[in-house]
Order: structure tokens, then C-alpha cells, then sequence
């Protein structure tokens, strides 16, 4: 895959953020401003793989949804509402609920079938290692 | 009953929906909530992704009710950041409370990365009685 000139180093992960609000644009309709798109992941890398870490506080884990698709991480789920007795009331509330859906597209392919996710403390992680066939080779020249 | 501000205020010590200072190297936020009342309890539900039962402090003086939580910085080692949506910090936040909360039996427990704390309502006030005596 090339991504840039071949000139620079290959550093793909510039390109996440201009990938990020495509797909967002893509997959969200009208909205336009994915900072408040929920919830919010971080991404961190290295040569083999990637981590990406989302803040789900109160998500029951069996809510949660984590799919791999080539280059793609797709995190789905429902954060469940308080649910009131009758005679109880809010006074306030700045918690959101509801689905949830975010996209993901890493500069490399996944090794499906090597991707671990777990939640803990209200913090998702999910480790994506790099498809094996999509790691740089090194080629041996020879003299001709 | 009564209303709402009365009953549980939001004591304005911090301003904004997210606030941001910095002590030493972390930041602090505060955690977003939901505050409820049922018969005989004020619940107040915040949520602070990170933080488990032996990070989060409670206290409260006089009649200010204070939420601390501390987040380790705890980042994938090996990795460097290359995408970021969020930040990680601590959490505080402080509500007044008003007399109609009891302040002993406050329960809390935090479960996947939410407090809840329930404020067990104080009885009604109870009359006293003043005997007068005849002569």
C-alpha cells in the first residue's frame, strides 16, 4: 500500500485524523462536529500493532460490540439508562445514554483473529496487532 | 418537599461543564452526574472512567460533599500516542448538601468506572416537645 510520497518516512498515522473525520462524515449523516462523537477513543501505535481505548463508564461489557474488518475497528453499544421507580425524580442530569457507534480505520490490515478487547474500570481496550502478511518485508538485493 | 436546589445544590466553588487544572503533572476533570431522589435517599450517579473503589475519596465537611478520583496515567508501554480524543486525569467535584440529608449511612460503591452514592434522607425533623409544667 502506498500511502504518501514515497519520499517521507512512512508515517501513516497523520492520516488517521483526515481518515477519522471522513468516515465519520460518511457513517454519521448531518454531523459534522466528531468531537462529540461518542465515545471517545485513543489511539496508540507502534510497528506491530495498535491499541485503541475508549471511555465507557457504566457500559455493561455484554452491551458492547467490537468488529474487525481488514483496516477497520468498528465499536458498537448501548449505554443503558437508570431505570426510576415510579415517585423517583432527577434533579439533574448530565449523563448521556443510548447507542453508540464509532469507526476506526488503522493504516494497516488486522489480524482478525488475534485481536483481544476488555473492559475495565469503564475503559475499553482493544489490542489490534497487525495482519502478519501486511508487515514490511525486507528484501534482499542481489548482485546481479 | 423541597425543590430541587434546595435540596441538593451544586456548590459553585468550580465553574464550566469540564473543568481543567492543573495540579502537578495532572489534570483534573469534573466527572459529569446524575442526581436522583426516590423515597428515602438523594442517589448521585458520576461517571469517572478509570477509577475503581481504592482510587476514589469521598468527604465531606460541614456540608460540602466532595468526589475525588485518581487515574493512573497507565499508557500501553511500547506505544506512543498517535490519535487523541480524550484525556486522561483526576476527578473532583463538590455538591452542598442541604439538612435533609443524613450524614451518617451514606453508601457508595463504583462499578465500572461509575460512583454512585446513595444519601439516605434525614427523618422528618422531629418536634420537640416542651413540657410546661404547672405551678
Amino acid at each position: 500500500m502506498i500511502w504518501q510520497d514515497l519520499g517521507n518516512p512512512w508515517n501513516p498515522w497523520q492520516e488517521l485524523n483526515k481518515l477519522q473525520e471522513d468516515l465519520n462524515r460518511a457513517f454519521s449523516g448531518a454531523r459534522t462536529a466528531n468531537v462529540h462523537d461518542y465515545p471517545p477513543i485513543n489511539v496508540w501505535a507502534n510497528e506491530e500493532s495498535a491499541v485503541c481505548t475508549a471511555e465507557i463508564p457504566g457500559v455493561d461489557p455484554a452491551d458492547i460490540e467490537v468488529s474487525v474488518v481488514h483496516d477497520t475497528v468498528t465499536v458498537k453499544g448501548t449505554r443503558r439508562p437508570e431505570e426510576l421507580q415510579e415517585g423517583e425524580r432527577y434533579h439533574r442530569r448530565e449523563r448521556g445514554f443510548g447507542d453508540f457507534t464509532r469507526t476506526l480505520r488503522l493504516p494497516f490490515v488486522v489480524a482478525q483473529k488475534d485481536v483481544a478487547a476488555r473492559v475495565s474500570k469503564g475503559v475499553l481496550q482493544i489490542v489490534l496487532p497487525r495482519a502478519e502478511e501486511d508487515r514490511p518485508k525486507r528484501i534482499a538485493v542481489q548482485l546481479a | 418537599m423541597a425543590d430541587d436546589t434546595k435540596t441538593l445544590q451544586q456548590a459553585d466553588v468550580q465553574t464550566g461543564e469540564v473543568m481543567e487544572r492543573r495540579s502537578a503533572a495532572n489534570k483534573v476533570f469534573k466527572p459529569r452526574a446524575d442526581i436522583f431522589e426516590t423515597a428515602d435517599a438523594i442517589v448521585v450517579v458520576a461517571d469517572m472512567p478509570g477509577v475503581d473503589e481504592s482510587s476514589v475519596d469521598i468527604t465531606l465537611e460541614k456540608n460540602i460533599l466532595t468526589i475525588e478520583g485518581r487515574v493512573e496515567p497507565g499508557h500501553p508501554e511500547g506505544y506512543r500516542l498517535s490519535h487523541r480524543e480524550y484525556e486522561v486525569g483526576n476527578y473532583s467535584r463538590a455538591f452542598a448538601l442541604s439538612d435533609e440529608v443524613s450524614r451518617e449511612g451514606i453508601e457508595a460503591t463504583v462499578k465500572g468506572g461509575v460512583l454512585r452514592l446513595t444519601l439516605p434522607k434525614a427523618g422528618p425533623a422531629r418536634a420537640r416537645k416542651i413540657p410546661v409544667q404547672g405551678e
